[in-house]
């Protein structure tokens, strides 16, 4: 399909990635585009200029700290993620990261496209939510870190704003994790997805229910007190033609206690 | 450093399956419309064009990408094989052979996808399981062979049994 007419720079360095953004109000930054060149030929946005951040070594990368913290840079791939041998030391981000959609997409989608997209359906808000993820916003000036629990802020909302870009993730040290979702076909778009955290407090974040992630701090792991917890919530889910309000619901409760059980599970061992 | 122009269109150079091109193109070109429209290389086929089916697959510096979901103006500099690249002269490739030998294609349409899709899995896998190769070609879609013998065209080009 033809894309409306678009400008297109590819910056070398974050600084100038942020100098176009800046400078052109109708900018929009272009990572993996396995969502933003969609919705472009829809016609859903239409961006005047496409800052490419493809060319900036700074952004891609995942290093381990000594203290088992993680920080991995936006424009990592989902297959450049999955194959890191640092990205194991949280096993459950390369575990989800194997779930997005196929190879090709995985090829060519980053984690940062992810985030910043905040399509309700998406894997990893949730995930980020959970595991009490930090994400720094870089802009012109200066940088500032947000917690993914504020982080989301609506349907494609972000807190990085018109000029900002998502710059890191950090990850801190854990292993006692879980994930489960109901799909549209296997690795399809979630109908509910729900990511659980045991590393000291227990925090589930259920994806697909509500605009951002909803986080859920059952008072114990058992299955029953997990899905009270999610119950007490009094979701008003959307509905589809995958799904009714009221499926939503009760799978949001399945999915939770069993994204519960698998963390809880690798807390024990 | 001053920041790169921002430009309409741009002068490009990529190379397709050891062929150098240099074209000027539109930032709005996408990568399939490149290939197929500007080069003539018309193997690589457009199904969906919303990254779902897969037919438009090529390898893009050596990884398996959807070309509906890049722009052509990304690729200044890179090397692409397209399934014109598979075959030597006359002779398919292995590959390709094993499409032909176990019925892997009916109309034919997803099968350029296919084709590199399995041709990117072999190479980076030369014995995959049949798990492996079953989640290969997820995001390839076909909708006359119900996949089986898709699925058997490369076990066999792995060099591993299949039934007949």
């Amino acid at each position: 399909m033809l894309l409306s007419e678009v400008g297109y720079a590819r910056p070398a360095t974050l600084e100038q990635a942020l100098g176009l953004l800046a400078e052109h109000s109708g900018a929009r930054a272009l990572a993996g585009g396995q969502t933003l060149i969609n919705v472009m030929k829809a016609r859903a946005a239409s961006p005047d200029v496409l800052v490419d951040l493809n060319g900036i070594p700074e952004l891609k990368g995942i290093e381990l700290r000594p203290d088992g913290t993680l920080e991995i840079g936006p424009m990592t791939t989902y297959t450049e993620l999955i194959g890191s041998p640092e990205a194991r030391a949280r096993p459950i981000l390369g575990e989800v990261c194997a779930q997005i959609a196929d190879v090709q997409v995985r090829n060519r989608g980053t984690i940062g496209g992810n985030v910043c997209s905040s399509d309700p359906t998406n894997h990893l808000p949730p995930l980020m939510v959970a595991i009490g993820a930090e994400l720094t916003v870089t802009g012109v000036d200066g940088e500032r870190t947000v917690r993914a629990e504020d982080f989301f802020l609506g349907v494609y909302l972000t807190a990085a704003g018109p000029g900002e870009l998502l710059t890191k993730i950090t990850i801190p040290a854990g292993r006692s994790d879980g994930f489960a979702s109901v799909p549209i076909g296997r690795d399809g778009t979630c109908i509910v997805n729900a990511a659980a955290s045991a590393n000291g407090e227990l925090r589930v974040a259920l994806g697909c229910v509500a605009a951002v992630p909803e986080l859920v701090r059952p008072s114990s792991n058992n299955a029953d007190a997990v899905r009270d917890a999610v119950r007490a919530k009094a979701l008003q889910p959307p509905a589809d033609v995958h799904a009714s309000a009221d499926y939503r619901r009760h799978l949001a409760e399945v999915v939770a206690a069993r994204a519960v059980e698998q963390a809880s599970k690798r807390a024990g061992e | 450093m001053e920041a790169p122009a921002v430009e309409l269109s741009k002068t490009i150079t990529v190379e397709v399956n050891g062929v150098s091109y240099e074209r000027e193109v539109e930032a709005r070109r996408l990568l399939i419309h490149l290939i197929r429209d500007d080069l003539d290389l018309t193997g690589s086929h457009i199904g969906c064009d919303t990254g779902n089916c897969g037919a438009c697959s090529v390898i893009l510096d050596g990884t398996l990408v959807k070309s509906c979901m890049l722009l052509a103006v990304q690729v200044d500099g890179a090397s692409i094989e397209t399934v014109e690249g598979l075959a030597q002269e006359d002779e398919l490739s292995p590959l390709q052979q094993a499409f032909s030998d176990h019925h892997g294609l009916q109309c034919g349409y997803c099968t350029p996808g296919m084709l590199m899709s399995g041709a990117a899995l072999l190479r980076e896998n030369p014995r995959p399981s049949d798990e492996e190769i079953a989640r290969a070609i997820q995001g390839n879609i076909c909708r006359c062979t119900g996949y089986w013998n898709i699925f058997k065209a490369i076990k066999a080009a792995s060099g591993q049994e299949v039934e007949a």
